[in-house]
């Protein structure tokens, strides 16, 4: 710890933390010399890297593999105008930097996985789950018990957030202790399908990183044992009970789990994306000249209705979200041709496959959703 | 005994879009029947083909996880408060 110093310069620029007694010097010191490991640089780790630098943590690893994309800029505030279609990581180096020069960035353009995970993170003080997928979460909690490691979790979805830290090391529960297992995949939308208030990571991934520096400091109570909920429609937060169950594979008293594991198939991911044989697909370019046709199809839309608002394909004979088709199914007419729709194909995919139970046999995915339709028919349909 | 059920985001749709609904029952398990029985779309998203909790929902009574109180047994009185808690992944990339 003593070879660790400020210089004058730097002092200057933390002055409001050195006045505070619960940090001075000291912490400080201990800042600098932390080191943080930020999983993910989107909705979380922007605001989590940007006051996580800008309090002078000594060296910040990011890792991403993804490119900045303008429909990120609503939340994503380490990244910019300038930066869409440049790697996250480097994006949010470059604005890093500029905000504190006395600080290391470690960029790893990379998805994280169970062969890598273990060496990305062993050199780390803290490890930041930000992530927006459930392998990954399990990866990450995982790593960090065998590594007996601090995960500072935070969450959210639509309005809501959650947030917590998990330590083993200190005695605390982890996430499996919390979920054992993951929803099978479906059943939970994502942040892409199901949106996200863009202030909220804000609220969520501060919180976070207000964790993060108790944790380098070693000030205050951590957030270990309490899962802290948050509200932004009702704006109310409040803590739930978590405990350490002695019986969980990976933190309990005879863990079972004591390397990593193939997460995408323990999460019920198949390695490739389900295949429709071609009979029961088509191409946006297929159904525009279709729908010309006298013998056009019945086109139905298996979105939400707030989705209808921003954009439909003309011509669509009739709306039904999936999660309503299968107690409506019989308000479809199985004899006669029909294309299903949704956003990017994932849901309507779906929705053919339950067609196809109930003995549907006329009935195409249009692969791509409206998403490839406004690419090869209709540029001037807005995307979302 | 009447108790007031807290509905997360993600499952408002499958109960009519309400945050929180307020029901008779004298346990936890009798509450997740008559939950079900009012808005049977979320019976799925709470329960797996065999009628148990999913895995990937907690429910609270109060700030304590019913694991560690008598699971469905667990008995509740009036005016106590039950919370779903779903897993939720949404944070990094869109």
């Amino acid at each position: 710890m003593s070879e660790v110093t400020l210089s004058n310069e730097e002092i200057a620029r933390y002055s409001r933390h050195l006045i505070m007694p619960e940090v001075g010097m000291a912490g400080q010191r201990r800042l600098k010399q932390g080191s943080v490991l930020l999983i993910g640089t989107g909705g979380l780790g922007s605001p989590l890297a940007l006051y996580l630098a800008a309090a002078g943590v000594g060296h910040i690893g990011l890792v991403d593999f993804d490119v900045v994309d303008a429909s990120n800029l609503q939340r994503q505030i380490v990244h910019g105008t300038s930066t869409v279609g440049v790697a996250k990581t480097e994006s949010a180096k470059r604005r890093l930097q500029d905000l504190n020069p006395y600080i290391e960035i470690t960029t790893y353009e990379t998805q994280i996985t169970s062969q890598n995970a273990l060496d990305l993170m062993r050199p780390y003080d803290v490890i930041v789950d930000g992530t927006d997928n459930f392998p990954t979460r399990y990866l990450t909690n995982d790593a960090c018990v065998l590594l007996g490691k601090p995960n500072v979790y935070g969450s959210i979805f639509r309005f809501e957030g959650q947030a917590t830290v998990f330590s083993a090391r200190d005695g605390g529960p982890c996430y499996r202790c919390l979920y054992p297992e993951p929803p099978p995949p479906g059943l939970v939308p994502s942040c892409a399908e199901g949106g996200v208030l863009g202030v909220l990571p804000g609220v969520i991934g501060t919180i976070q990183a207000t964790e993060v520096i108790k944790l380098l400091t070693g000030i205050g109570e951590p957030l270990i044992g309490r899962l802290l909920l948050y509200d932004a429609l009702s704006m109310r937060f409040r803590e739930l009970k978590l405990r350490r169950n002695p019986s969980c594979p990976v933190c309990g008293d005879h863990p079972t789990i004591t390397e990593l594991i193939d997460y995408e198939q323990f999460c019920g991911i198949a390695p490739e994306e389900p295949t429709l044989s071609n009979q029961f697909e088509i191409t946006p370019r297929e159904l525009a000249e279709w729908l010309e046709r006298p013998d056009r199809p019945f086109l139905l839309d298996v979105r939400n209705p707030y989705e209808v608002a921003i954009a439909s394909i003309p011509g669509t004979d009739k709306l039904i979200p999936l999660d309503q088709l299968p107690e409506r199914i019989n308000e479809l007419d199985s004899a006669r041709e029909m294309v299903v729709y949704c956003r990017s194909g994932v849901r309507s995919g779906r929705a053919v496959e339950l067609l196809k139970t109930a003995g549907f046999r006329k009935v195409k995915n249009l692969v791509g959703g409206i998403l490839r339709w406004a690419d090869d028919v209709d540029p001037s349909l807005p995307k979302y | 005994m009447a108790v007031t059920v807290t509905i997360p985001t993600a499952l408002r749709q499958y109960a009519g879009g309400n945050a929180s609904v307020s029901l008779e029952a004298s346990d936890v398990g009798g509450l997740i029947r008559g939950l079900v029985e009012l808005y049977p779309a979320l019976g799925r998203h709470l329960l797996d083909d065999q009628g148990r909790l999913r895995s990937f929902v907690n429910l609270y009574v109060g700030d304590e996880d019913i694991r560690y109180l008598d699971g469905e047994a667990t008995p509740l009185r009036d005016g106590d408060t039950v919370s779903i808690i779903p897993a939720i992944a949404g944070g990094g990339q869109p």
